[in-house]
């Protein structure tokens, strides 16, 4: 077993210098026309890429073993609770004061949670923590987190439409430019405040959705994910090339912050931006859940699983769909307004592909459909750039490699789904 | 009940059915035989409005549904099981009977209807919570009926049920088919590769060979052709 880990991570090696070798390797200075040759670096690539290669087959082995919790919706139930198990073996043995490890070991994170004073302290914290943390920060600090939480936004209107409905959407950048654009637009031409635009952002949302979703309608996974692609950037060449409309490249600037009973401090103005955020955080939540629990929330699981049965069984593919695609862009559409009032400038750059991409990488990373998951991958994708930003010409790398180690040992997010126990009996 | 009038029905070119005409009376269990691509899970397609013919007419107690989408098709009380299952795999057992009900909304029918199939398929109701997916062949085709059966349908479309099953599992189905047809006068229309089977169930029998009936008869007459049984049952 070794010997083979130790020959195939030489091979590699050996591939990994002979494919660097001229970047690495030969240095042309141009300007005296001299080639350097560092072969030093030819060390430091073989040795690099042999440990490499001895590790990824480690850890791939270990996984072909069953050592880490693969694919497959029906474990993904027990890989949550096990990763809770340290902690729940813990607090298992205080809560019940007992000591005998192997009845607290089988104390799962979801019994403890289901212990009341457990929940409701832990939840207490939690949202003395959200309404204490601007206060305690600074306030670029809480811009940051704002921005974030946006973002959150985001990543879980994305998932209803590729989570639980299963289609492929890169576009999704469009919609929340529609919202952003829709304050900033309603302003520049009519004046409209920011508390007049929010709603009509997500009406505007749930329009575009729409629009995308007639078109989009026969089509499924690679077609439609060029579809949808093309979409998000017709929007943003609209909205650059409409100059009489949108100013073009040019933005829409000085647009004003949401409007409060008083006039506020521009520290109190980001701090206010942040409870909005949270609360609409909260609220997407909220609504995520209850269509999770609805029939049309299973309606969309059944078309994403099988679209010819989901017809058979009676339901409407075509409501469906669209009911998918404007649920989703609905949320884009909120977010892109609040965005709008946050930065008080707007312009198509900030719509790009790339934004698109990002909201998708939020999703995939932290769990295709899991609420909890879609949060922390949102979180993770704009805060971890943040933080390091002294590593940001990186960021895509980091990023890159995320996703391809995470689809191969951990396909299905850092937290997965747990799809609920729901009996017809109880809840229908 | 059902009356199928010269449908032709095509996929892109190529014309799968050419001119079908049959007809399903109330309470009574019909099969449709043939060999594989004579057209016989494209009639069910049709019938179920999911891939629309081109010409001719179907009519389903008097109303013309040939142009019906497939949902207002299973409300009036058309659901088909479509072939090779199709249950969804990551939704739970209970999940999938209630996408059956989709479009119901009598509380109390539904779970009249769930202890029913729970009745007819025990194994189900052991593994309710479990998903789709994780299901035996075998269970995964009682799964598809009872969502079926969870529409109450007046016509239930079933297509090759006995598909890539063992024959004790066959035979288990089939007697159920059967006691679904006596116990709630559900009307049957039966699409079988397992000629034999098919026709012991069913009270008449249609004939289909590339896109055409060739024939048609009662169970007993069609058991007893030769042609048939030189053709479809191998004897």
């Amino acid at each position: 077993m070794n010997k083979k880990y130790i020959r195939s991570s030489i091979l590699s090696a050996l591939w990994l210098i002979l494919l660097t070798f001229p970047i690495m390797v030969i240095k042309i200075n141009t300007t005296a026309a001299t080639v350097r040759w560092r072969w030093g670096n030819l060390i430091y690539v073989g040795v690099g890429g042999f440990l490499f290669t001895l590790v990824w087959n480690f850890f791939l082995d270990r996984r072909n073993r069953g050592g880490f919790k693969a694919a497959g919706g029906e474990r993904a139930e027990s890989a949550a609770n096990r990763m809770g198990g340290a902690l729940g073996s813990l607090l298992g043995r205080i809560l019940r004061g007992k000591t005998d490890a192997a009845s607290a070991e089988k104390v799962s994170l979801k019994a403890i949670f289901a212990h009341k004073p457990v929940r409701f302290s832990s939840l207490g914290g939690l949202v003395l923590l959200a309404a204490l943390f601007p206060f305690l920060v600074s306030f670029y600090q809480v811009g940051i987190v704002t921005s974030a939480l946006m973002f959150v936004i985001l990543g879980l209107g994305l998932n209803i439409v590729i989570g639980y409905g299963g289609l492929l959407h890169l576009g999704y950048a469009a919609f929340y430019a529609v919202g952003a654009y829709n304050y900033g637009l309603l302003y520049l031409h009519w004046g409209w405040p920011f508390w007049a635009a929010l709603p009509l952002g997500a009406v505007s949302g749930v329009l575009f959705g729409l629009l995308i979703g007639i078109p989009v309608l026969r089509l499924r996974g690679d077609y439609l994910a060029i579809v949808t692609l093309a979409f998000g950037e017709i929007m943003r060449l609209l909205l650059e090339n409409l100059t009489n409309l949108t100013k073009g490249p040019e933005g829409i600037a000085q647009i004003p912050r949401p409007g409060f009973f008083v006039e506020l401090s521009l520290q109190n103005s980001a701090r206010y931006l942040y409870f909005i955020a949270i609360l609409m955080v909260v609220l997407t939540i909220f609504v995520i859940r209850r269509l999770e629990d609805s029939r049309i929330g299973r309606a969309l699981e059944a078309m994403r699983e099988d679209e010819i049965a989901a017809q058979a069984m009676g339901i409407d593919i075509t409501r469906t769909k669209l009911i998918t695609f404007a649920l989703g862009a609905l949320w884009a559409g909120f977010a892109g307004v609040v965005l709008a009032g946050k930065t008080t400038y707007i312009n198509p750059g900030s719509f790009t592909l790339m934004e698109s991409v990002m909201i998708l990488v939020a999703v995939v990373l932290g769990g295709t459909g899991s609420i909890p998951g879609v949060c922390l991958g949102a979180l993770l994708v704009t805060l971890i750039p943040e933080y390091f930003r002294a590593l940001s010409d990186y960021r895509m790398l980091v990023f890159g490699a995320a996703l391809v180690i995470m689809s191969i040992f951990r396909p299905q997010g850092i937290i997965p789904r747990i799809r609920k126990r729901y009996s017809v009996g109880e809840q229908l | 009940m059902l009356k199928v009038d010269s449908i032709h029905t095509y996929y892109g070119n190529i014309r799968a059915l050419d001119g079908i005409s049959l007809e399903v009376r109330e309470g009574e269990i019909i099969t449709l035989i043939g060999a594989n691509g004579a057209g016989k899970s494209t009639t069910l397609m049709s019938i179920s409005g999911i891939t629309k013919p081109r010409s001719g007419k179907i009519l389903f107690e008097g109303k013309d549904i040939t142009s019906l989408p497939p949902h207002e098709i299973v409300s009036l009380g058309i659901c088909q099981v479509p072939e090779g299952r199709r249950i969804f795999p990551q939704l739970s057992v209970l999940e999938n009977l209630d996408m059956g009900a989709y479009l119901r909304h009598d509380k109390e029918g539904i779970k009249a209807d769930l202890d029913y199939v729970f009745e007819l398929f025990p194994i189900l109701s052991n593994r309710r919570h479990q998903s789709g997916g994780t299901l035996s062949g075998g269970e995964q085709q009682m799964l598809a009926i009872s969502r079926a059966i969870m529409a109450k349908p007046r016509l239930l479309l079933l297509d090759e049920p006995s598909l890539g099953l063992a024959p004790l599992i066959v035979r288990q189905i089939f007697s159920i088919i059967e006691r679904i047809n006596a116990e709630h006068g559900t009307t049957i229309f039966l699409v079988e590769q397992n000629a034999n089977m098919a026709l012991k169930l069913a009270h008449r029998g249609y004939v289909l060979q590339n896109g055409v009936i060739v024939q048609t008869d009662t169970s007993e007459a069609l058991l007893a052709d030769n042609k048939i049984k030189e053709a479809y049952l191998g004897l």
